[in-house]
């Protein structure tokens, strides 16, 4: 059970910010993220692309700001929690607890839910019977490739994660690698390899065609594939691959009884608390009045939630507002040497 | 001013005076109708906002960019009619689209 002031979920910009301020205050916190890595949609989505209304910083990529805020909290020795979800949330007289999907559990006094748009998961195949077989024989990440040893493999995509596998496993088994158009959005060199791969071929590939459907009695034994003018190809194959990205989903927060419209969450502007005392929701996931979806709207809101945490974790004490540039108290948390 | 027409997967249609310079997807979103998810705001980094444009209008649109077909291929069900509504902006030449929101967004 990890014991700790406050929960933050969600390791993007607004969550990290909301860390530093509760840092600030003298109040300690854990970060759960379901990605494995920290910085949310800056990250995922678009790590090389400029922003440019971070105030006071002209221009940085989402990389950046996220290296940035890692160093600003650094002082504070914040616990990641990475490719964990929560799921269950249970009152404990005046305290919550929490476990992940991985069995990670807590013990906080208020949760800070800083989760954009949900939790990023990979995106599925549309047809149907791929849930009967997923975890089996087909996947949509990879744990350990041994398994595909001497094995066929089709592998749908046309990003970088496709175009890797593909090359990768084409050296010690059959790859099919099956993709919706002629153009592929992975890089270049990888683009060439897999031509040059199948000119060889050490692999087939399929372009313009998608995944009809999959059949096999306990695991895939083969495919059909349909092509942009409706033929049909049977292939057959072990495993069956997809990798189309990641899309967010808010997940089992939609169960915690919080009160949830249009996917995000309702609260009061004074501290950002839910309609649940203790549990407070920033950034994206946040809605009131007049709510911008913006990183420097997630910073204020992050701010007034931590403070709005500190009478849970320390209701005999008085919070009072200080200055990091006066205060003695703040500049010793900073780890500030004079 | 142009009318756009949404057919959402159920079968319902609604068209709706969307503003010049709004996007096809802001007038989903502001209109309630359902199935336009713009996850990520219109930024082109996922593909929830995708629809299917009716056939004739496809050569009247303005040319894909540079990452809407690499954001498709992401899509739930990707076809050749496949767009991101966040790409159409709204104007006087568009007045009679039509598109249709597919089952679901991911």
């Amino acid at each position: 059970m990890n014991k700790t002031d406050v929960l933050i979920i969600g390791a993007g910009p607004t969550g990290l910010f909301c860390a530093h301020q509760l840092g600030i205050i003298g109040l300690s916190c854990e970060i759960v993220d379901n990605l494995d890595k920290a910085g949310g949609q800056c990250i995922e989505l678009y790590p090389d692309k400029p922003i440019y209304d971070i105030p006071a910083v002209p221009e940085c990529t989402g990389e950046e700001l996220t290296n940035n805020l890692l160093k600003q909290i650094k002082p504070f020795n914040v616990k990641f929690h990475l490719n964990e979800r929560v799921e269950q949330l249970k009152k404990n007289q005046n305290r919550w607890h929490v476990k992940t999907s991985g069995g990670v559990e807590f013990d906080v006094a208020a949760i800070v839910i800083a989760g954009g748009v949900g939790s990023f998961e990979p995106r599925k195949f549309s047809v149907k019977e791929c849930e009967k077989f997923e975890g089996n024989s087909l996947f949509y990440s990879i744990k350990d490739k041994s398994i595909f040893k001497d094995r066929t493999i089709s592998i749908f995509g046309g990003g970088d994660s496709a175009l890797d596998w593909a090359i990768e496993l084409s050296n010690s088994s059959k790859v099919n690698l099956i993709h919706r158009r002629d153009g592929f959005s992975g890089a270049e060199a990888s683009v060439q390899k897999v031509k040059d791969l199948n000119n060889q071929g050490k692999l087939n590939l399929f372009t313009k065609y998608q995944i009809d459907s999959v059949s096999g009695d306990k695991k895939i034994e083969s495919i059909k594939i349909k092509h942009d003018e409706g033929e049909i190809k049977e292939i057959k194959c072990d495993y069956v691959l997809g990798f189309f990205g990641l899309i967010m989903q808010l997940g089992p927060i939609l169960d915690w009884g919080l009160n949830i419209n249009k996917k995000t969450i309702e609260v009061n502007t004074e501290n950002f608390e839910t309609n649940i005392n203790g549990i407070f929701a920033i950034g994206d996931i946040c809605s009131y009045p007049g709510k911008l979806k913006l990183i420097l709207s997630g910073f204020h809101e992050g701010a007034l939630a931590a403070r709005g945490c500190f009478k849970y974790a320390k209701p005999d004490e008085k919070l009072r507002f200080e200055f990091t540039t006066t205060s003695k108290a703040a500049q010793e948390r900073l780890g500030i040497k004079k | 001013m142009a009318k756009i027409t949404y057919h959402t997967h159920d079968n319902k249609t609604q068209t709706i005076d969307v503003q010049n310079g709004l996007t096809v997807m802001e007038g989903a979103i502001q209109n309630d109708i359902p199935g336009i998810d713009a996850d990520c705001g219109g930024g082109m980094a996922c593909a929830t906002c995708h629809v299917y444009v009716k056939e004739e209008w496809l050569d009247k649109l303005p040319a894909k960019e540079d990452g809407e077909e690499d954001m498709l291929d992401m899509a739930f069900e990707p076809k050749n009619n496949s767009r991101l509504s966040c790409q159409l902006i709204v104007s006087d030449e568009l007045d009679g689209l039509e598109v249709n929101i597919p089952s679901k967004q991911g």
